[in-house]
């Protein structure tokens, strides 16, 4: 059974608490939404279950491997707000150079995709006949639906998404939505911050004020 | 669970593609040290003397001072595109060695900077009159010794990486850690200039290319870590 | 083996509390051996037979050159730990040991300068060990300036110490490095420092001078260190409670 856990997870940045003791799991197949006010620790959050921060106590795991080891890596997809799209490349050579790495990791899988899955990726978020136009020109939004593309063909049972719908059009956040419902009714685990309103079935919310670390220590 | 992504090799054979690529496309950066290497060095006679008995003498260390700045120049973008547009995080959360992406970008930015200055290098040697028996020790000292400095010097970068105006900082930094480099290297074209045998000097600063090469991506990779903790 | 000690370092509360007492102790003794040892060498010591006075300055220069190493290495030691096992207090250590092993190595560049003005006829002189000692003057500050750039603490001792690391791994090559440097370049003249072995009538107030400055350097680096620790937990209560005392016993 593939759980998200996460065990009395706390943070503080230079002995300041950000929150503490965050406790929660959930199965596969859920949807996630993080919620809270801006600084309340939604992308940092997202971070530490990456593995690209350490938690000052707790500790986060996906189906008993804990965060940043490397089975943990081999089953995640992380978008940030930096989403690594290079500017001087094409959105193809951009693809490219992500499932190189990442491959589609699906379980069991070490494929990557074909070609024409890439022209539809791309297609799937507006970019057809964008495929081989260097990124930097094109716009902000269409640089960080490249990286989206990546979602149409990334089979990671683990999904952090840090404000997937920025810079995304009414159509695109409706496909998007498809695509994140479909993702979990195959067995993926969708973890996202947003400050857009969208709809998807069966949404679970984890709101971080309700973590939020009271001032003074002790 | 594991076994599911795609093969070191080709991740790597990838990840060199994309860094050459990438290379490619800024020519202007990659242009910059190289001109760098070669108009400095003007200076030499215009403020020191264009005598060349005199600049015979000044020729292996000139050289050698010269390209280890040009190296020192240009580090500061190894890492910091990429730090900056999220490849950096991309790539070390994709599960492959990060030793290994750390090890191929490196390298890749020295087939971009100490190659080319090696290449350059007897240009510079023949404008300092540098006699002709050393050549051959000048490339090959820095062949290896640009290779020493470039990941010596990631190290650097990687510590200054999420600082926004690092530059100043990271040769502050790594002066220090250059001095070996450039004692062995300069050292060897000079025992060369003077027909002195230079194998040994020279196998000192192999050592030295081998000893960075092996270790210097560990010490970058944990210093990339902790910027992205930021 | 007992590693209670060891565990109980991770509380900074726990180790300012015991070392408090220890202070006058550092203190004092380092206070003692300073007077004796600067009075026995300076005015007891008979002078060299080649130098004169003008050797004297060895009781601070050679002290300070052994703590200037010494510090290094602390400091690095330091920041291992605290990379190791995340341990808070060995950060603050380093932290404290940077600026003051800087110091250290200043004198002892300033002092051997001075020294080589009678001995050389200059101020400056390309020695090995002078050239060493400025290279080692340069890695300190680069530590410092390095954790001097980051606004967030985190970041700033983890770089810090990273780069104590990396720069003690290179001191053995720096050293090694300019002393073969040295042996190509020496020109015959300067061979006025000989290896003589030195008179016990010098060589007890020198060891004296070297014992009180590693008593001077504990010192520091503790007061150091307590200051580091107070501003790091100056949100928490025992600090408060520490700090407000003095007033709440002069308000009552």
């Amino acid at each position: 059974m593939q759980q998200l856990l996460l065990d009395k997870v706390s943070f503080s940045r230079d002995e300041v608490p950000l929150f503490t003791d965050v406790e929660a799991s959930w199965p596969a197949g859920s949807i996630v939404q993080l919620q809270g006010a801006n600084g309340a620790g939604k992308t940092t959050l997202l971070r530490i279950i990456a593995g690209l921060l350490r938690p000052s106590a707790g500790r986060v795991s996906f189906n008993e491997v804990p965060s940043g080891h490397y089975d943990f890596l081999s089953q995640l997809l992380y978008l940030g707000h930096q989403p690594g799209v290079k500017r001087s490349m094409t959105p193809l050579e951009n693809l490219r150079w992500y499932f190189a790495l990442n491959g589609l990791k699906g379980v069991q899988s070490s494929a990557r995709p074909d070609e024409p899955g890439y022209v539809q990726a791309l297609a799937k978020v507006g970019l057809r006949h964008y495929e081989d136009v260097p990124c930097y020109q094109l716009s902000a939004g269409q640089q960080r639906r490249v990286a989206l593309a990546r979602l149409f063909l990334s089979e990671a049972p683990l999904w952090l998404l840090d404000e997937p719908f920025t810079a995304v059009d009414v159509h695109g956040v409706a496909l998007l939505e498809e695509r994140i419902q479909a993702h979990a009714e195959q067995g993926g685990l969708v973890l996202l911050t947003t400050h857009q309103s969208w709809r998807v079935a069966g949404l679970e919310v984890l709101d971080l004020e309700r973590f939020k670390a009271s001032g003074a220590r002790g | 669970m594991s076994g599911n992504l795609p093969a070191p090799g080709s991740a790597l054979r990838a990840m060199f593609r994309h860094e050459c690529a990438l290379q490619l496309r800024n020519r202007s950066e990659l242009y910059n040290p190289l001109l760098f290497f070669t108009s400095i060095i003007v200076f030499v006679p215009l403020g020191i003397s264009p005598e060349a008995g005199f600049l015979k003498q000044l020729a292996p260390g000139m050289v050698w001072i010269i390209a280890l700045l040009s190296v020192l120049l240009s580090l500061d973008r190894v890492f910091q595109a990429d730090f900056e547009d999220g490849s950096l995080e991309q790539a070390l959360l994709s599960g492959q060695s990060g030793y290994m992406l750390v090890l191929a970008k490196v390298l890749v930015h020295w087939l971009f900077t100490g190659l080319p200055l090696t290449l350059l290098s007897p240009v510079l040697g023949i404008m300092l009159a540098l006699p002709a028996e050393a050549y051959g020790c000048l490339m090959l000292s820095l062949f290896f010794g640009s290779g020493a400095l470039c990941f010596i010097g990631a190290v650097g970068a990687a510590l200054t990486v999420s600082l926004r105006r690092g530059g100043l900082l990271l040769s502050l930094i790594i002066i220090p850690l250059y001095v070996p480099v450039l004692i062995f290297g300069s050292g060897a074209v000079s025992a060369a200039a003077i027909g002195d045998s230079y194998g040994a000097t020279l196998a000192v600063v192999v050592a030295f290319w081998l000893a960075a090469l092996m270790l210097a991506p560990f010490a970058a990779l944990g210093a990339l870590k902790i910027n992205l903790a930021e | 083996m007992n590693w209670q000690w060891f565990h109980r370092l991770g509380s900074p509360k726990w180790f300012y509390e015991k070392t408090t007492p220890w202070l006058p102790w550092l203190g004092f003794s380092a206070l003692i051996l300073l007077t004796v040892g600067a009075v026995w060498g300076l005015g007891f010591a008979p002078a060299d037979a080649k130098q004169g006075n003008s050797y004297r300055i060895i009781f601070i220069h050679v002290p300070a050159s052994f703590i200037a190493l010494a510090g290094y290495y602390i400091m690095a030691i330091s920041g291992a730990i605290g990379l190791i096992w995340r341990m808070k207090l060995a950060y603050m250590t380093m932290k404290a040991a940077a600026p003051i092993g800087a110091v250290f190595t200043f004198v002892s560049l300033v002092t051997g300068a001075i020294w080589g003005k009678p001995t050389w006829g200059t101020w400056w002189e390309w020695d090995a060990r002078i050239t060493s000692m400025l290279v080692l003057f340069f890695l300190y500050l680069g530590v410092i300036a390095l954790q001097q750039s980051f606004s967030s603490r985190d970041a700033a001792d983890k770089t810090g110490a990273v780069l104590s690391l990396v720069g003690t791994v290179n001191i053995p090559i720096i050293y090694k490095s300019v002393d073969w440097w040295y042996s190509l370049h020496q020109p015959a003249t300067l061979k006025i420092v000989g290896k003589s072995s030195i008179d016990a009538s010098m060589a007890y107030p020198l060891l004296t001078m070297i014992l009180a400055f590693y008593l001077f350097y504990a010192w520091l680096l503790l007061t150091q260190t307590r200051v580091e620790i107070l501003d790091r937990e100056r949100r928490s209560q025992w600090v408060k409670a520490i700090l407000l005392k003095p007033k709440l016993q002069e308000a009552a």
